[in-house]
C-alpha cells in the first residue's frame, strides 16, 4: 500500500509519467491485439517488396514483402515476452540471493558476496552468447522429448541466461537492506518469540521490500529487452521467422547503402523501441529517485 | 598498495581459469562441428582434422592438451580461419578494438563530466532538465539503431563521413562518437548527481566564504570529490565498451577482435571462442582494478582492503 501511495505522490508531481504509462500500456495492447487488426500475418510474405509506407502498408513492407507494422507489433510481443519473463528470473535469483545473504550475515555474506564480485568480473553477456549458441542443440532435444513445441529453444535459453546476468544489482541492494532491516525491533520481537527464520523472512522482511524491488524491476526490464535485441541484431537471438526489435533492426541496416535508403525499415522499429526504452527507463528513474530516501527531500 | 596489486591479479588467475575452462568445454560438448557448418565430412578427414588440431579422444585428453597450451601462452590454432593461430589473429585485432575504444571512452569521459556539471550548476533549470532528457535518451537508444540513423545522416545524406572502413583518421570518427554516446550520457548523469551532492556540502560553503572564485570552488574542490562515481563507474564502462563495440565493429566493418567473438562462437571454434573470452576477461578485470587504484589515489580516505 505504502509503494502505491508513493506511486500516486510521483505521478502527481509528474504529469510526464502519466504520458510513459499510458504509452507502455499502447504499446502492449497494440502488440496483444491490435496485431490482429492490421490485415496481414508476422509471417505472410508477397511481392510487395521493399514499398515505403503507404495506406495499405502503414510501416511500409520489408524484403520479402512482410508488413512491417505486423512483423513490429509482433517483435514487440517477443521483446516485451523476453524482457518480462527474464525480469522474473532474475527477480526471482536476485532476491532470494540478496535476502538469504543478508540475513545470514557473516561468514555466509561474505562468501556470497565475493560469488557476486566474481560473476561481476565476467563478460557476462559474452558468455551468454557461448551459451545459447552450444546449448541450442541439446534443449530443443529436450524440449522434443518432453512434448513441448510451442516456444523456440533459443528464446527459452535467452530468457533464461539473460535472467541469470542480470539479478547481481538486485542481489546487492537487497542484501543491503536485509542488513538494516534485520537489527530492527520488529525482527527482533519475532525472533524473540519464536518465529521461523523462513517465516521472518517472508512475512516481516519481504513486505519492506516490495518499494525497492518496483524500482528495480522498471529498471531491469530494459536492461533485458536491450541485451535481448543486442543479441539478436548480432544473429544468436530468436530465430527467423520469429522477430523481435533487434532482428528487425538488424535486417534494416544490413540494407543500408548510397544508392537507394530505406528509412522505414530503420525508423519504425527502432525509433517504437528507443520509445518504449525510454519510457521504461524514465519509469524507473522516477520511482528511484522518489524512493531513495538520500534524495528524497 | 603492491600488496593489493599482486593479491587481485592472483585473485585473477582461477576466474580466468574458470572462464576458459566452461567456455571450452561448453563449445567442445555442443553438437556443432567447428570444421564446418554445413557439408558433411569424410569420417577419415574429419578424424585427421581432429588429430592435427587435438580435439580427439576423450573430452577430458582435449581439455588437457588445450589447458597444457594455454599455460605455456599458446591459445592454438584456429578451426574456423584454418592456418592462423589465435595468438596472431588477437594481436593484429586488440589493438584496433583498443584504438576505438580508448577513444570513445575519452569522448565520453570529456562530453559527459562536462555536461553533467553544467547541469549540476543550473539544477532544474530549464538547460538541465533538457541535457538530462537527452542523456536518459543517449541511455534508451541501442547503439544498433543509433549506429545506422548515424550513418545514414552523415555518411549517406549529407556525405560528409565514409560510411564504413578502417584506416584514415576519418573513418573512427562516425564508430568512436555511436560507441561513446550511452557512456556520456551515463557518465554525465553520474556527474550531475554527485555533484548536487558535494555542492551542498561544509568545505563547499567554507571555500565560498573564503571569497573564492565560483569556477574556483567548483573545479578546484567540488569537482575533485564529485567525480569519485564516475571512477567507480569507470570498470563496469570498460566492459560495457569492450562488449559494445562488437556491435560497432560488426557495423562498420571494422577489423576489431569483436566480430570474431560472435562468429568463433557462431562456429563452435573451440579454440578462437576461448581465446577471446580470456581476453575480454583479463581486460574486465585489470580494468576493474585500475578503477580501484584511481579511487585510492583521488580519495586517500578510501581504504583499500
Amino acid at each position: 500500500m505504502r509503494t502505491l501511495g508513493l506511486f500516486f505522490n510521483v505521478v502527481r508531481r509528474d504529469p510526464l509519467f502519466i504520458v510513459c504509462g499510458l504509452f507502455l500500456m499502447a504499446v502492449v495492447g497494440l502488440a496483444l491485439v491490435g496485431i490482429h487488426y492490421t490485415g496481414y500475418t508476422y509471417d505472410q510474405i508477397s511481392d510487395a517488396s521493399l514499398l515505403p509506407p503507404s495506406r495499405a502498408h502503414w510501416f511500409g513492407t520489408d524484403v520479402n514483402g512482410h508488413d512491417l507494422l505486423t512483423r513490429t507489433l509482433y517483435g514487440a510481443q517477443i521483446s516485451l515476452f523476453v524482457a518480462a519473463t527474464g525480469t522474473i528470473v532474475s527477480l526471482t535469483v536476485g532476491v532470494t540471493y540478496g535476502m538469504i545473504s543478508g540475513y545470514a550475515g557473516g561468514r555466509v555474506d561474505n562468501l556470497m558476496m565475493r560469488v557476486v564480485e566474481i560473476i561481476y568480473s565476467l563478460p557476462t553477456l559474452v558468455l551468454v552468447i557461448v551459451l545459447v549458441t552450444s546449448l541450442d542443440g541439446p534443449v530443443a532435444a529436450l524440449l522434443k522429448g518432453a512434448g513441448v513445441t510451442q516456444f523456440p529453444p533459443r528464446l527459452v535459453l535467452i530468457v533464461i541466461f539473460l535472467g541469470l546476468t542480470e539479478w547481481l544489482t538486485m542481489a546487492r541492494i537487497i542484501r543491503g537492506q536485509v542488513l538494516v532491516l534485520k537489527e530492527q525491533a520488529f525482527v527482533q520481537a519475532s525472533l524473540a518469540l519464536g518465529q521461523s527464520h523462513l517465516r521472518i523472512l517472508w512475512q516481516h522482511l519481504f513486505p519492506n521490500l516490495t518499494g525497492i524491488i518496483v524500482v528495480y524491476l522498471t529498471l531491469t526490464i530494459p536492461a533485458i529487452m536491450l541485451d535481448e535485441s543486442f543479441m539478436s541484431f548480432l544473429g544468436v537471438g530468436v530465430p527467423a521467422p520469429l522477430a523481435s526489435w533487434g532482428t528487425l533492426v538488424s535486417d534494416a541496416a544490413s540494407l543500408i547503402n548510397p544508392i537507394r535508403l530505406y528509412w522505414w525499415m530503420l525508423i519504425f522499429p527502432g525509433g517504437l523501441m528507443t520509445l518504449t526504452l525510454l519510457a521504461l527507463n524514465f519509469l524507473g528513474d522516477g520511482l528511484r529517485d522518489a524512493l531513495d530516501p538520500r534524495i528524497r527531500k | 598498495m603492491t600488496a593489493l596489486i599482486l593479491r587481485r591479479l592472483l585473485q585473477a588467475i582461477p576466474v580466468l581459469f574458470i572462464v576458459v575452462t566452461l567456455t571450452f568445454l561448453l563449445v567442445r560438448s555442443a553438437p556443432g562441428n567447428p570444421f564446418s557448418t554445413e557439408k558433411k565430412i569424410p569420417a577419415e578427414i574429419m578424424e585427421e582434422l581432429e588429430k592435427q588440431y587435438d580435439l580427439h579422444g576423450t573430452m577430458g585428453h582435449q581439455y588437457l592438451q588445450y589447458m597444457t597450451k594455454v599455460a605455456h601462452g599458446n591459445l592454438g590454432i584456429s578451426t574456423q580461419y584454418r592456418n592462423r593461430t589465435v595468438n596472431e589473429i588477437i594481436a593484429q585485432t586488440l589493438p584496433v578494438s583498443m584504438t576505438l575504444g580508448s577513444l570513445a571512452y575519452f569522448l565520453a569521459l570529456l562530453f559527459g563530466v562536462t555536461c553533467g556539471g553544467w547541469a549540476a550548476i543550473r539544477h532544474n533549470q530549464a538547460g538541465d532538465r533538457f541535457l538530462m532528457l537527452i542523456a536518459l535518451l543517449g541511455i534508451s537508444i541501442p547503439s544498433f539503431v543509433l549506429a545506422p540513423v548515424m550513418v545514414m545522416i552523415f555518411a549517406i545524406k549529407l556525405n560528409v563521413l565514409p560510411v564504413a572502413g578502417w584506416g584514415s583518421p576519418d573513418q573512427i570518427i562516425l564508430p568512436a562518437i555511436c560507441l561513446s554516446i550511452p557512456f556520456a550520457a551515463t557518465i554525465a548523469r553520474l556527474t550531475r548527481g554527485s555533484l548536487l551532492e558535494v555542492l551542498k556540502l561544509d568545505f563547499v560553503r567554507t571555500a565560498r566564504a573564503k571569497g573564492l572564485s565560483e569556477d574556483a570552488v567548483l573545479f578546484r574542490h567540488a569537482l575533485k570529490v564529485a567525480i569519485l562515481p564516475v571512477i567507480g563507474y569507470s570498470g563496469p564502462a570498460a566492459a560495457g565498451i569492450l562488449t559494445g563495440s562488437i556491435v560497432i565493429e560488426t557495423l562498420f566493418g571494422i577489423p576489431g577482435i569483436g566480430p570474431f567473438f560472435v562468429n568463433s562462437a557462431l562456429n563452435f571454434d573451440p579454440f578462437m571462442t576461448s581465446g577471446v573470452v580470456l581476453v575480454y576477461s583479463s581486460f574486465l578485470i585489470l580494468f576493474n582494478l585500475l578503477a580501484d587504484l584511481l579511487y585510492f589515489v583521488v580519495d586517500r580516505r578510501v581504504k583499500l582492503e
